[in-house]
């Protein structure tokens, strides 16, 4: 059963297709772009699902696991496994890439196959961040994810484009750069070998533990993002065309967020320990304070920008509270974020291809041109705010039980959310939708077309079946989740 | 002892020696319109050469002429990437010199003689011989740059080069003098079992020493002793700047191996010169890629890379061991493929009267032509160290070695300036795809250009996916060299 090597088809296909795509050359070709660009996402969808119904629950460890040489000088192996965290997020970034590809269809008009290339290979890479066990390979995935998402960002976005790209770049390249001597270092330590297996079973003191901690931290804090290193994600979403913004939120940081489970907490146990006072701290001030900033904005990209990263802060906050439930409900949080965000930002889309404007003040009124779009954004705004019945509930509401048993006041302060996050998503709502139609504009709007009602259709469907019906999701994680739990609470402090 | 010498490990250099001076003089019997023929009889000489040197048989170190001169794995492999660096020079070189009234048998020739002095350094095991390689290849390329001889900045450029090379071979002969005073041997292999025998409490070797670094460090281009690199990268003709900028690195690799690891590697004076490198490794890597961030000039840009990569290079050889040896050797691999491809890519937008060195020149280079910009795109990322490009396994093995070693300072410092390098090699991609094309000429190099150059970027991509080949090469090249 395990001859066909699913993983690397879950990676391979998607950036084979890309290559493909980009071989179509100029835009005379553009229809040829876009189908082979649907038929690759959809191939690299389809894929995974053989690796969903294969996949044991009850087994601990990794599955469908692959193993070559790679780089024997230094002992790097191509070395891909899945565990039930993994493998919801691969499922998440196939599937998201099928509606990004879609969502693109007619809006993007030029160099088409550059485009459907580049979230194609940007697909396989992440597929490839989460199903990598050898370190280094890791790291080259988890960099290249950066090549195709500057040029998404640079060639298809807004008027501040180049800036926003840059920033976005250096910013996470610095991260992953110290990073990197962490795991040369990991290497020697856990002598010679980049396998995040052993280096699961390295021991090490607590300094050296601290100062990892602090390199895995500037390169997954700046992906997740975490206060006070988000400044690049606003940028980079507001300048970012719709399918790139759609990726990045409901993908790229799941990186960070990822990173921390598979590398941190397992690695550097007791330094995770130690810190993660200030871990919290944080989570609670990107809960809080982005929460109040997302309130005061007038961009709508802008203000969802800023919602994901208070939303994030609740998977942060999940998993440094070292309890299965704030564990869980961090991963539940996650996937049920990327469907909302993304939801989200393919809404506001929406709204940008007709009026090219994403000022929340340009708008009103728009329930009474396109009745069908306000009730798909209403369904996505209430899951942003956390209303029980979507998904968006369940992470939260999840994360909020396990901090109660950490500690009241980290259930309070997360709580505020609930408040906050209705607030302005919901204040959003009402002044882009309801009122009297606003000016000629909106009088002129045109419902959703076939296209776009599947994109929607297709991810409400997804939001309420998680959030009436989140077991499935739940038994999938359980076993990696105490996994990773058992690995966290085991000190790895040398023996004396 | 053997009375009569052995020649083949040579045979390269005399092979080459004997089909220069045939080019020189069947070039003066050729009519203008059959130019061609030298260029063709250039190619073969180096193809010859990389025969030989394919076929020689060099297990152990084999010496030869008195010990002068060596062949091993380290050699022989050097020599290869020399001559194939040269045969990929000369074919993306070819057209930019044809419109520049350069196709002429000087510039052959005087390629060849550079190339003989590059290997003669690479097999160097004498003091003089190393110097003498040095001489022919600096002399050949003060010619070269001042060939354009109406061109007041290849002559201002020329000049430069010329005055700060000769104050460098200065020292490095007045450093020399001061080794074979300390030691009574101007061999390699003795100098180190002398220093070995009798310790190196000898104040004049360390003397010596510090002026061989700085010598060394003006050959390389490393700061403090950069000043030359970016005027001499701007002012030359930009196909000799791509030979400047792409082989010789391996020939200064081969010195600094010879002399410092071979000559005095012995621990105590190991100490010494490895303190002189990391100064000038940070030094270099601040100083280069700070400086290349205010370049308009791409040349001048890929001056100022050059030694930030300079000190990448360093910062292998300080970190010492084979490893760190053999990730200097892969560095310098890698920056020679970069670099051709880099200085490729300007010849390749060069027409006649229209020099491509201005950033601005590569501005909507995707909406031009969208394969060299992806070429070129590759090319960048390679040398901002981004995975999965070779240059990211290029700047790992480097950090790997210094790690082992215990620096972890100099690997955060690399990092950081490695940072500080990929906002400027970003800005070239941003100008090929963000921005629109205000030069619109249709490009259309030769088919061997354009088949060399495709490789020479893919090779990036290729050897980024699956470096272990060139990678186990250098180890084992340095392994069976030391």
């Amino acid at each position: 059963m395990y001859s066909l090597k699913l993983l690397s088809l879950a990676i391979w296909i998607p950036i084979g297709f890309g290559v493909l795509v980009l071989a179509t050359g100029s835009d005379r070709n553009a229809h040829a772009a876009r189908v082979i660009a649907l038929i690759g996402a959809v191939l690299g969808f389809l894929i995974t699902l053989p690796i969903y119904s294969g996949f044991s629950t009850t087994l601990g460890g990794f599955q469908y696991v692959e193993k070559l040489e790679w780089i024997e000088a230094l002992n790097v192996n191509y070395h891909l496994g899945l565990d039930g965290i993994s493998l919801l997020l691969v499922l998440l970034n196939s599937f998201t890439t099928v509606l990004v590809v879609i969502a693109g269809w007619e809006i993007i008009q030029k160099r088409v196959a550059q485009y459907m290339a580049s979230f194609l290979i940007l697909s396989g890479v992440m597929n490839g961040v989460f199903c990598a066990l050898d370190a280094l390979l890791f790291y080259v995935f988890f960099e290249a994810t950066l090549i195709p998402m500057f040029i998404i960002i640079g060639i298809w976005g807004g008027p501040r484009r180049v800036y926003a790209s840059i920033k976005f770049f250096l910013y996470t390249l610095l991260g992953s750069l110290l990073s990197l001597v962490a795991l040369i270092y990991l290497y020697f330590a856990s002598g010679g070998s980049f396998s995040l297996l052993d280096f699961y079973d390295t021991p090490l003191t607590l300094a050296v533990q601290v100062f990892i901690f602090f390199a895995f931290f500037m390169a997954f804090a700046v992906k997740v993002p975490m206060w006070p290193v988000h400044t690049w994600l606003p940028d980079a979403h507001v300048e970012a065309p719709t399918g790139g913004s759609v990726v990045l939120a409901a993908i790229m940081l799941k990186l960070g967020g990822y990173g921390f489970l598979r590398l941190s907490l397992p690695i550097v146990p007791d330094a995770s320990h130690a810190l993660a006072g200030f871990m919290i701290f944080l989570s609670l001030v990107a809960v809080v304070y982005i929460g109040l900033v997302a309130l005061v904005q007038t961009d709508m990209k802008k203000l969802i920008a800023y919602s994901s990263i208070s939303h994030m802060g609740f998977v942060t906050l999940g998993l440094f509270i070292f309890n299965a439930q704030g564990m869980e409900g961090a991963v539940i949080q996650m996937i049920s974020h990327g469907f909302v965000s993304g939801a989200l930002f393919l809404c506001v889309g929406v709204l940008y291809d007709r009026m090219h404007t994403r000022e929340i003040g340009d708008y009103g009124g728009v329930v009474n041109t396109m009745p069908v779009f306000a009730a798909f954004f209403m369904l996505f705004a209430m899951a942003n705010a956390g209303l029980p019945g979507t998904s968006g509930f369940v992470g939260e509401f999840t994360v909020i039980l396990g901090a109660m048993q950490a500690n009241f006041w980290y259930a309070f302060l997360a709580a505020t959310t609930l408040i906050f996050g209705a607030a302005y998503t919901l204040w959003m709502y009402k002044r882009v939708i309801f009122g009297a139609v606003a000016n000629k504009h909106v009088a002129e709007l045109k419902d959703i077309n076939l296209r776009e009602f599947v994109v929607l259709g297709v991810l409400a469907v997804v939001v309420l079946v998680m959030g009436v019906w989140p077991q499935p999701f739940a038994e999938l994680i359980h076993t990696s989740v105490s996994d990773i739990l058992s690995h966290v609470m085991h000190s790895k402090l040398p023996q004396q | 002892m053997q009375y009569i010498l052995p020649l083949w490990p040579a045979y390269p250099e005399i092979f080459l020696l004997a089909m220069a001076c045939v080019i020189l003089i069947a070039d003066l019997f050729l009519r203008e319109e059959n130019r061609g023929v030298t260029y063709l009889l250039t190619q073969l000489t180096l193809s010859g050469c990389a025969l030989l040197t394919w076929f020689a048989d060099h297990g152990e170190p084999v010496h030869t002429f008195s010990g002068m001169f060596v062949g091993d794995l380290m050699s022989d492999v050097l020599k290869l990437i020399t001559y194939f660096g040269v045969i990929t020079i000369l074919v993306y070189a070819r057209d930019y010199i044809t419109l520049r009234g350069m196709f002429r048998g000087e510039f052959f020739t005087l390629t060849l003689f550079a190339t003989l002095g590059l290997m003669v350094m690479i097999s160097a095991n004498h003091l003089l011989t190393l110097y003498l390689g040095l001489e022919l290849l600096s002399l050949s390329l003060y010619a070269m740059v001042a060939l354009q001889r109406d061109s007041s900045m290849a002559t201002e450029a020329a000049m430069k080069y010329f005055v700060l090379g000769a104050l460098a071979s200065g020292m490095l002969l007045y450093g020399m003098s001061m080794i074979y005073g300390a030691t009574g041997s101007l061999e390699i292999t003795r100098i180190a079992s002398v220093i070995a025998d009798d310790g190196a409490k000898n104040v004049v070797l360390v003397f010596g020493l510090v002026f061989l670094v700085a010598g060394i460090g003006f050959k390389l281009g490393a700061a403090p002793f950069h000043m030359w690199l970016p005027d001499v990268y701007h002012g030359a003709p930009t196909a000799v700047t791509l030979f400047i900028g792409s082989v010789p690195k391996l020939a200064a690799f081969a010195f600094v191996i010879r002399l410092l690891v071979q000559g005095l590697g012995v621990e105590e004076i190991q100490g010494h010169w490895q303190q002189m490198l990391a100064v000038m490794a940070v030094l270099s890597l601040i100083v280069g890629n700070i400086t290349a961030i205010a370049q308009t000039n791409l040349k001048r840009m890929l001056a100022y890379s050059t030694i930030s990569h300079m000190g990448f290079l360093l910062i292998g050889i300080l970190a010492g061991g084979l490893n760190g040896y053999a990730s200097s050797m892969f560095y310098v691999v890698v920056y020679v493929l970069m670099s051709l491809g880099a200085f490729g890519m300007i010849l390749l937008l060069s027409r006649h009267g229209f020099e491509a060195e201005n950033l601005d020149d590569f501005k909507g280079l995707n909406q031009r032509s969208p394969w060299y910009a992806f070429l070129m795109l590759l090319l960048m990322f390679s040398m901002a160290g981004v995975p999965p490009t070779v240059g990211f396994y290029a700047k790992f093995a480097v950090l790997q070695a210094i790690v082992e070693a215990g620096h972890i300072w100099l690997a955060v410092v690399a990092v950081i300036f490695s940072l500080v390098g990929a906002f400027y090699y970003l800005r070239i991609v941003k100008l090929m795809y963000f921005d629109d094309a205000v030069d619109t000429a249709p490009i259309a190099p030769r088919a061997d250009m354009q088949a060399l150059l495709s490789v020479n970027g893919l090779a990036v991509l290729a050897f980024g996916i699956f470096p272990q080949p060139l990678l186990a090469l250098c180890a084992s090249s340095i392994l069976a060299s030391l």
